[in-house]
């Protein structure tokens, strides 16, 4: 058996690198009705001479092995703890994927008569409802289709009513501490973003914010609890500082997987806030979407909600309502992520309110406990009793000659997915974990053995740590060159590239 | 609680071990007032067994396209999805994942995504595209943005062919921003665009035409382009309905600067119109003003083949306010399965399944205008929609089809007051033809 390829842990190839002229995997029913020779519906310069040359010729069994095996690269949820900060990466139950399936959801047209609708519309209505109870919030949109989304929609929906009250605004006050999503949103809406700092506490500085809070500001951005893991202690002077200079409070409800059943943002004065049903709520995250963000506001903004909006008629039957003349107008076409829509309300009704309320106590009880035996270990940079995450930092660790991302790298070794890096961009260095409830004590205790193990190769054999991971198929990528010289697709003549031969071994990925 | 693992003693021991009498005294940070005191007012926990009761209860009071013929269109197409889709993306591997932040551990979503990235270029004829964004309206938003951008010019020059829901989500990404939205009116007898409507000025950042339009006929772009860019403007392309891509000459060939589209149609179910796919396609100079994520080649140490998300100082997490786009979550797992879908019909499958669609809708177009009282609204090319002039009120059309089990069609005076007669009418490779007898039965007892 000599100089043969290992069958499980060899290269795949791309699709089109399989490719071989002849194969096939789809099938059609006949044609059933008579033709005409297509150039007497379809003018024949309109059409199309290349043959699609290019597409992929392979069979059914080509598709199933070359996507199974890709998904094998991928770590996931399913197969352990992912606590990527901020992203709430909790079990997605698999009950939901039932639900999404029933036919009469997953093979319903958008543009349906509404009498026919019945059910979609209910499920979105009974969702609101739901939403609107759990925020303490009158009403809301479903159509944003991601946390991102759902914060333009919002930010639009806060300049639709300062400008009815005759006082457009120009600025919007975003903590240091925030998403990068928060910014990028309010340049979008034409707002002017002005950063306010965090104290040494890692809270909102009551006096900045004070300072910023003139005639100018439409809106604070507020993440709560923020990006440290913190709750805003000082949440009603901040709402009272902000309402008194005339501008609305955004929430980012992001990290909303601490306060389900626990707080709600509207009793807190919150004018909007949307939710993330991909982290709350418990729809898988699909590598990147698709997610939901639906946006919940106060009863002063309602009349500005997107169209269309789901009524209930006299007669109990639910409706469309385009005749919304205050209404911003549509942020999506048709209604929302449906399908991520309706996997979000059935997680809501098996939970209960008592086991919404366990989510946001099991998650903070798992943050605190990771917080309270790590920290020795590793520095916190503002210890403070935190919610559903804590932000370690790399500081002790750096005198070694090592930083956040080789401990992070490190963690894939140790079969862990590592925690987020990108932000809070005010701690250097930074390790964002939020475990979710959903991980149990003996995985956490396998992240902290982990952890601990880490910072003592840091001490005794950084090198080790440096180089990580060792135990993927691929080492570290160079993504600067990546960068500088853009390769975004597949062509023929890639193909020749250094590492497409299928003969040399590769180390296998991490198994289940 | 089931997803929960912990158990009330494993709970009570880890309170302890940090040293908590209470759950509750994790929460002293929030102030006493605003904590609950009671639960919230919601149902009370359903046990799988009767959730699956109460959802199969809610879907069959929907029409869905198992129980109904649906002739409907309009940016949601009714397709045949192979089996292997729904098999390869119910892989927990797929699903359970989120954004590829970690090369080393998602090459699995990141190749998947470089082969959608290449799918996309080949059908479209462009040179690059993106890793998804939320749906086709957003998409077209966003590339307004992007022309804006690109262009530092004020004035959109939009077909009022594009669909009109697509229409309003750029009306109102836009409104604040100050930027002037000038409609194009379609040929009345053709139902597309005629060149001397094209009327783009210095102005002008992007000039916008939908292909096959709303009305379901095929535009020239060529001469569009042509005008679009005489006067330094981008030439953008919305496509609702991909599989025309199987057939129709690809933008890219025809003077496209940016092509945005809903990829529903390639293997993603009808979902009451979500989650759907947004497709961003443009040229290789315009890269770096492009939104979302983009997937990239890239080598280990070894020189070993690996993919990364790249170009990340275009995105939110870098840049913050100077993004060029706020996106974050997209709809990756969408793409894959139009990567699974496409590789699954690959050059022969996608022709043929876009021939069966322009075969049907042409034999049920061609059998329409036949019966007394029924014409073809426009005359110009179509591909798999077409509107239909009725004498007979269009409700009551629509009504004596739906007794029949038949979806027939859109009525179109929402949209379009001046086609109040009108419906339009899409068949697809899904609609069997004795489907689509029974639809010219119905017409002809009328």
């Amino acid at each position: 058996m000599t100089g043969a390829p290992c069958q499980v842990t060899r290269d795949e190839a791309l699709i089109f690198e399989r490719s071989r002229p002849g194969r096939t995997a789809y099938s059609l029913p006949p044609l059933d009705v008579p033709t005409v020779p297509l150039e007497t519906w379809i003018e024949s310069r309109f059409l199309r001479a290349d043959q699609l040359a290019g597409l992929p010729e392979v069979s059914e069994v080509d598709v199933i092995r070359h996507f199974t095996r890709l998904s094998r690269w991928n770590y996931a949820v399913d197969l352990g703890m992912y606590p990527l900060g901020s992203c709430t990466m909790k079990y997605n139950p698999k009950v939901n994927e039932r639900v999404a399936r029933l036919e009469g959801f997953a093979q319903h047209h958008p543009l349906t008569p509404e009498e026919l609708s019945q059910g979609s519309l209910e499920v979105l209505k009974m969702l609101e409802e739901l939403l609107c109870e759990i925020t303490g919030m009158a009403a809301g949109c479903l159509q944003p289709a991601a946390g991102a989304h759902g914060e333009l929609t919002g930010l639009l929906l806060i300049r639709a009513c300062l400008e009815a009250r005759g006082d457009a605004r120009q600025k919007v006050l975003i903590p240091d501490s925030a998403h990068g999503t928060n910014p990028a949103s309010a340049a979008i809406c034409g707002y002017r973003v002005q950063t306010i700092p965090s104290t040494e506490r890692g809270l909102i500085d009551l006096e900045a914010l004070r300072r910023a809070a003139d005639s100018e500001v439409a809106a604070l951005m507020l993440t709560n609890p923020n990006t440290l893991g913190l709750f805003e202690e000082a949440i009603e002077e901040i709402v009272r500082i902000v309402h008194e200079a005339g501008g609305l409070v955004y929430m980012d409800g992001a990290n909303m997987n601490a306060l389900v059943g626990i707080a709600r943002p509207g009793d807190m004065g919150v004018d909007v806030i949307h939710l993330n049903i991909h982290k709350t709520f418990s729809t898988p995250h699909g590598g990147g979407g698709p997610g939901a963000g639906p946006v919940l506001v106060t009863s002063e903004l309602e009349p500005f909600l997107p169209v269309p909006r789901i009524v209930r008629r006299p007669d109990g039957t639910l409706a469309l309502d385009y005749d919304r003349p205050r209404s911003i107008g549509r942020v999506r076409a048709f209604y929302g992520n449906f399908g991520v829509l309706v996997r979000g309300l059935s997680y809501i009704l098996t939970m209960g309110p008592e086991g919404l309320r366990e989510v946001a106590e099991t998650a903070v009880l798992n943050a605190n406990y990771l917080a309270h035996q790590l920290k020795d270990t590793y520095e916190i940079a503002y210890p403070g009793p935190v919610m559903h995450e804590v932000v370690f930092s790399d500081k002790r660790q750096r005198a070694y000659g090592v930083r956040n991302v080789d401990i992070a790298k490190r963690l894939i070794d140790y079969g862990f997915h590592p925690p987020t890096m990108s932000f809070p961009l005010i701690v250097p260095g930074a390790l964002m974990v939020e475990p979710t409830e959903t991980e149990g004590r003996e995985e956490l205790d396998l992240f902290i053995a982990a952890m601990k193990a880490i910072d003592r190769e840091c001490r005794e054999n950084p090198e080790l740590v440096r180089t990580a991971p060792h135990q993927t198929r691929l080492g570290r990528l160079d993504e600067v060159s990546a960068a500088r010289r853009p390769v975004l697709r597949w062509r023929p003549e890639e193909s020749n590239a250094p590492s497409g031969s299928l003969s040399e071994k590769r180390v296998a990925s991490p198994e289940p | 609680m089931r997803y929960i693992p912990n158990s009330p003693q494993e709970r009570a021991e880890m309170l302890r071990a940090i040293g908590c009498a209470t759950i509750e005294e994790l929460f002293r940070s929030i102030p006493e007032k605003f904590r609950l005191r009671e639960p919230l007012r919601l149902p009370a926990a359903r046990s799988e067994a009767e959730l699956l009761a109460f959802f199969r209860e809610l879907a069959a009071r929907n029409a869905a396209a198992t129980e109904y013929a649906v002739f409907l269109g309009a940016g949601a197409y009714h397709h045949f999805i192979p089996s292997v889709v729904e098999a390869l993306i119910s892989r927990a591997e797929f699903f359970t994942v989120y954004t590829p932040y970690q090369p080393e551990i998602a090459q699995g979503t990141l190749q998947a995504l470089f082969e959608y990235q290449t799918l996309i270029c080949q059908l479209t004829g462009m040179e690059v595209a993106n890793a998804s964004l939320y749906d086709g309206s957003t998409a077209l938003a966003e590339a307004v943005l992007m022309a804006e951008r690109l262009t530092h010019r004020r004035e959109i020059l939009m077909a009022r062919s594009v669909h009109p829901e697509y229409r309003e989500v750029v009306r109102t990404y836009t409104r604040t921003l100050g930027l002037n939205v000038r409609l194009m009116e379609y040929d009345p007898e053709t139902g597309g665009l005629q060149v001397r409507a094209v009327t783009p000025s210095a102005e002008t950042a992007a000039v916008i035409v939908q292909s096959p339009n709303f009305f379901g006929v095929i535009e020239d772009l060529e001469a569009v382009a042509a005008r679009a860019h005489e006067v330094g403007a981008l030439f953008i392309v919305v496509i609702t309905e991909p599989i025309s891509l199987g057939l129709l000459r690809p933008p890219g060939e025809l003077g496209a600067d940016i092509v945005v589209g809903e990829g529903q149609s390639f293997g993603i179910p009808l979902s009451f119109g979500g989650p759907s796919l947004g497709i961003f396609a443009t040229r290789e100079r315009f890269v770096r003003q492009m939104p979302g994520r983009i997937v990239g080649r890239a080598f280990d140490a070894q020189g070993r083949r690996g993919f990364v998300m790249t170009l990340a100082t275009r995105e939110q997490y870098i840049r913050r306010e100077k993004a060029t786009s706020n996106i974050c979550t997209s709809q990756e797992l969408c793409a894959i399965m139009a990567a699974i879908y496409l590789s699954t019909m690959g050059p022969r499958g996608l022709r043929d399944v876009a021939e069966q669609n322009a075969q049907k809708a042409a034999y049920l177009a061609r059998e329409i205008a036949r019966q007394s009282g029924f014409r073809l609204r426009f005359s110009g090319s179509h591909f798999n929609e077409f509107v239909v002039h009725s004498e007979r009120p269009v409700a009551l059309v629509l009504e004596k089809l739906r007794e029949r089990k038949i979806l027939g069609g859109l009525p179109l005076e929402r949209y379009y007051p001046e086609l109040r007669d009108c419906f339009l009418v899409c068949v697809t490779e899904a609609i069997p033809r004795s489907a689509i007898e029974t639809y010219l039965r119905v017409l002809d007892e009328l």
